[in-house]
């Protein structure tokens, strides 16, 4: 699984931290998204796909 | 089974994709007012306005997606009216769609302000198309005067800004967003406008009383105090209105939106979602209807999964929305309007970075934070467990 994302996009809500918080982080100031694993094992690929299902902003792409 | 889905911008497409991912392999139709295929609105007043993104950057849905989903299509077609006993959508342009299970997406409209009627040069920004026409109109030196200062009229004029206009913003309340934020807030918030050189004029004086025009063409916005405000071009941004009007003799109750239960349905077989729904937030205890973009796909995916059988909570999120004026996004969780209280718990609003949160009666209703997002969202599962104030104070996960 990778993980790209289109920062620009980002809204920072944090959807994707409270979905998969192993793999998502936001960053202090505007609470962008910062992606801790690019690449993420496979026991938090249900979490990253959730993650990426619950984004408002359609920021995180997820191929497998 | 069959689905109807009106309304093809960021709930009726995540509606649609909810039903697709949670294993929903029947009819899908999405019905769009609007010719584009799904987009999303909030850099219409950021991105888009002011040249950064093409129109492609913001679309929620090419056609290679709604291909992928399933989706039949109807775009350019606004709904006409709603049979619920027949089961049958009509179209504009005289279609009628039988559906099982119906879920109303309209949104809202910008709301108009009498007396704009026929002048040009007075623009309203919902849509796409009204984002480039503006853009085409926004150049350096342009006397801009945009009327309200919500969240609409604020980041457009923040992005007229950066392009060089001469913004001028007007606004009857004390400050910028203060309906939305607080009073403390929107001080904030009219200083970062002050700083960048926007004119603002708020107060009862600052009413919008005539406009002047030449052959039709808007020249100048006067106000209650007397004050004439020369122009090339006004925008109006005071708030919207729920896309109902079709509805009405459909049987469903109408109030400030489609009034829903606190699991989103308005009828048997009939859902709403997005800023068009409003519905009973059994957490909060009150009615809502939210015109934030977060709530947009969450609601989409909760009446996906309640459509399914799937929900069985009703539908309780923690709202969030976020705004980005010049370089300062303030981001937010919870129920800010109509506060008691608000009191700075982290930072200050004089260092132009802080977290406030807002207090209504005993409860901890919101927080909204500048340049400590990362706090805020700390705040959230407070809020998602109904805390309490004074335990959400001595609780501070700071």
């Amino acid at each position: 699984m990778k993980i790209t994302i289109d920062r620009d996009r980002c809204c920072g809500a944090g959807q994707c931290v409270l979905a998969a918080p192993d793999v998502f982080d936001q960053d202090d100031e505007e609470g962008l998204v910062v992606v801790l694993e690019e690449s993420p094992a496979p026991e938090h690929h249900q979490a990253v796909r959730e993650a990426a299902s619950v984004c408002p902003t359609a920021t995180i792409e997820v191929t497998e | 089974m069959s689905v109807v889905v009106v309304g093809a911008s960021a709930a009726g497409f995540a509606t649609a994709e909810g039903l697709r991912r949670n294993g929903y392999d029947g009819a899908l139709t999405l019905v769009g007012a609007e010719p584009e295929l799904p987009y999303d609105r909030p850099p219409l007043s950021k991105q888009v306005l002011t040249g950064q993104w093409d129109a492609e950057r913001i679309r929620l849905c090419g056609q290679d997606k709604a291909t992928e989903l399933g989706l039949d299509l109807r775009l350019g077609t606004p709904a006409a009216g709603l049979d619920t006993a027949a089961r049958r959508v009509s179209l504009a342009d005289g279609t009628e769609l039988p559906y099982e299970q119906l879920v109303l997406a309209t949104g809202v409209g910008p709301r108009p302000l009498p007396g704009t009627e026929g002048l040009r040069g007075v623009r309203m920004l919902r849509s796409l198309e009204d984002s480039l026409a503006l853009r085409a109109e926004l150049r350096p030196g342009t006397r801009l005067v945009v009327i309200g200062a919500g969240f609409l009229g604020t980041e457009i004029a923040a992005a007229a800004r950066t392009m060089d206009a001469e913004v001028w913003l007007v606004e009857p309340e004390p400050v910028p967003l203060g309906i939305a934020v607080g009073a403390e807030v929107g001080e904030f918030v009219a200083g970062l406008h002050r700083e960048r050189g926007v004119h603002l004029r708020t107060g009862p004086g600052a009413a919008v009383r005539d406009f002047k025009a030449n052959a039709g063409q808007v020249e100048a916005v006067v106000l209650d105090d007397g004050t004439e405000l020369r122009c090339d071009l006004v925008v109006v941004a005071i708030g919207s209105v729920p896309s109902t009007g079709w509805l009405a003799g459909s049987g469903l109750t109408l109030g400030d939106g489609i009034q829903c239960d606190s699991r989103c349905s308005a009828a048997p077989g009939v859902y709403a979602a997005g800023d068009v729904a409003s519905w009973f937030h059994e957490h909060a205890g009150v009615r809502v209807r939210l015109e934030h973009r977060t709530n947009a796909t969450e609601q989409g995916l909760y009446v996906a999964r309640a459509l399914l059988g799937q929900a069985g909570e009703p539908f309780t999120p923690v709202p969030y929305f976020w705004s980005d004026q010049y370089d300062t996004k303030l981001t937010a969780f919870g129920l800010l309007r109509g506060a008691d209280e608000i009191r700075v718990v982290e930072g200050s609003i004089a260092e132009g970075a802080f977290v406030a949160l807002y207090r209504k009666g005993s409860r901890l209703t919101g927080v909204l934070g500048v340049r400590r997002a990362k706090s805020v969202r700390q705040w959230r599962a407070l809020l998602a467990a109904g805390s309490g104030w004074d335990e959400a104070l001595a609780d501070s996960p700071q």
